[in-house]
């Protein structure tokens, strides 16, 4: 227990205890320390991030899903639209088409009318004068009557 | 017990005396041999056993924390790493708790005091005759294996920080602000020499207390040791009586073993927690 010299080797022993701690052993890992530490701050801060791009997407993406949606319904209400108005014009072509077919059958059956007419009307003189002939016949001589049966015909 | 031949009084004196070695006698140089021997040798000796334990010690601190340093990861760390980094940690947040001004060198006097200190003081949980009789048996004759309970060592880092309060009272605030600091404080300027007494005191008292307190606490631990291992003397005959101071020996030893886990962390902590706010006080501007 005498105070000897041992103090003073314990008091350089210290200091260089010191220096070397302070020169190779705290500034490196403390050094590790801040960096690890700056390392899970940026990853946490970029989980963050992620995840709120993430919500940001998910946003996006359901909009986008509303708006085809809306879109696809109006193209099927467009359709619908122009289906009941092709129907339409094509009830109303029909139409005109029967129309003009009904229009020239009657014109073809008048047409048909008034052949037949002429035929009949045709058919008439020759049978008066068939008649007429087989009366005069024993009268008459058929030639010389011709122009009266013509002025006849013409007059029917 | 190393001897049987030895009475208590000889076996506590031959634990509390360190291996000196100076200038014996008869003018050569070499190990005391008696306590007188080594009062004789003066100052210019030198406590072997105190200086090689903390050689050893504050050696292997350094080698294990400046492996860690030098294989330091930003990753995951490894399990030494992540003990290393604790115990840093602990001493940092100590550090800027007591420590407000800007100083590099504080926190690795911290971390080199606590775990120096610690080491040094855990020697106090090894058996109390375990390294003596190796060391008698390799035929020396003292070995004192806990530096913290020679004053030498505790005085000799006290002095250190004595120094470095001198350094930086004297370099942050300038010899008129230390002399100020000194003289014109607590009481008003016209009470200076009483000022200087009180504040010369008070500034020595720093060091002294630092040492004493430390030195202190660790020699009456030992001391504790040595008493609780004075009781296994009566072994020697096989009586009931004897078992049961055996026997009870080992309980004690057991026991105290366990408090002074506490007291030497505390210890440690402590010498390292003043010397960060005597430097923080030398820091200071103004009171």
């Amino acid at each position: 227990m005498n105070i000897n010299a041992t103090l003073i080797a314990q008091a350089i022993m210290f200091g260089l205890f010191v220096w070397f701690c302070m020169r190779f052993v705290w500034p490196p890992i403390t050094a590790a320390l801040a960096a690890r530490q700056k390392q899970i701050a940026d990853g946490l801060a970029s989980g963050e991030r992620g995840r709120h791009e993430l919500e940001l997407a998910a946003k996006r993406s359901s909009e986008v899903l509303h708006e085809a949606k809306q879109r696809a319904a109006e193209i099927v209400a467009q359709a619908e639209k122009r289906g009941i108005a092709v129907i339409e014009e094509a009830k109303e072509q029909a139409k005109v088409e029967g129309n003009r077919i009904i229009t020239g059958a009657r014109a073809e059956i008048e047409q048909e009318v008034s052949r037949a007419k002429e035929q009949l009307r045709e058919n008439v003189a020759k049978l008066a004068v068939a008649g007429a002939e087989q009366i005069l016949r024993r009268e008459v001589d058929a030639k010389a009557h011709a122009d009266i049966l013509a002025s006849l015909k013409g007059g029917l | 017990m190393s001897s049987e031949a030895i009475s208590s009084t000889e076996y506590i004196k031959h634990h509390l005396q360190n291996l000196t070695y100076g200038r014996l006698h008869d003018g050569t140089l070499g190990f005391a041999h008696t306590p007188e021997e080594a009062k004789e040798m003066g100052f210019w000796a030198l406590n072997v056993d105190s200086f090689l334990v903390a050689l050893v010690l504050g050696a292997l601190f350094l080698f294990v924390f400046a492996r860690v340093a030098r294989s330091a990861t930003t990753g995951v760390p490894s399990g030494l790493q992540n003990f290393v980094e604790w115990i840093l940690e602990f001493i940092d947040t100590s550090v800027r708790g007591s420590f407000s001004a800007r100083n590099p060198l504080v926190a690795p006097i911290a971390l080199t005091l606590f775990a120096w200190i610690f080491l040094m003081n855990l020697m106090d949980l090894l058996p109390i005759d375990f390294i003596p009789l190796i060391a008698q048996a390799m035929g020396v004759h003292y070995f004192k294996v806990v530096p913290t309970t020679d004053p030498n060592v505790t005085f000799g880092m006290s002095i250190v920080v004595f120094g470095l309060i001198l350094y930086y009272s004297l370099k942050v605030k300038g010899a008129g602000g230390f002399f100020a600091e000194l003289a014109f404080q607590p009481l008003p300027k016209a009470a200076m020499p009483f000022n200087l007494v009180l504040e010369g005191v008070n500034l020595i008292a720093k060091p002294v207390s630092l040492a004493l307190r430390l030195f202190g606490n660790m020699y009456a631990g030992e001391m504790i040791f040595i008493l609780i291992a004075l009781m296994g003397a009566t072994w020697a005959s096989a009586s009931i009586g004897s078992a049961v101071m055996f026997g009870s020996q080992i309980l004690l030893s057991l026991g105290w073993g366990i408090f002074h886990i506490l007291i030497i962390t505390l210890q440690a902590f402590i010498f390292m927690t003043l010397t960060v706010v005597y430097l923080d006080m030398a820091h200071q501007e103004h009171h």
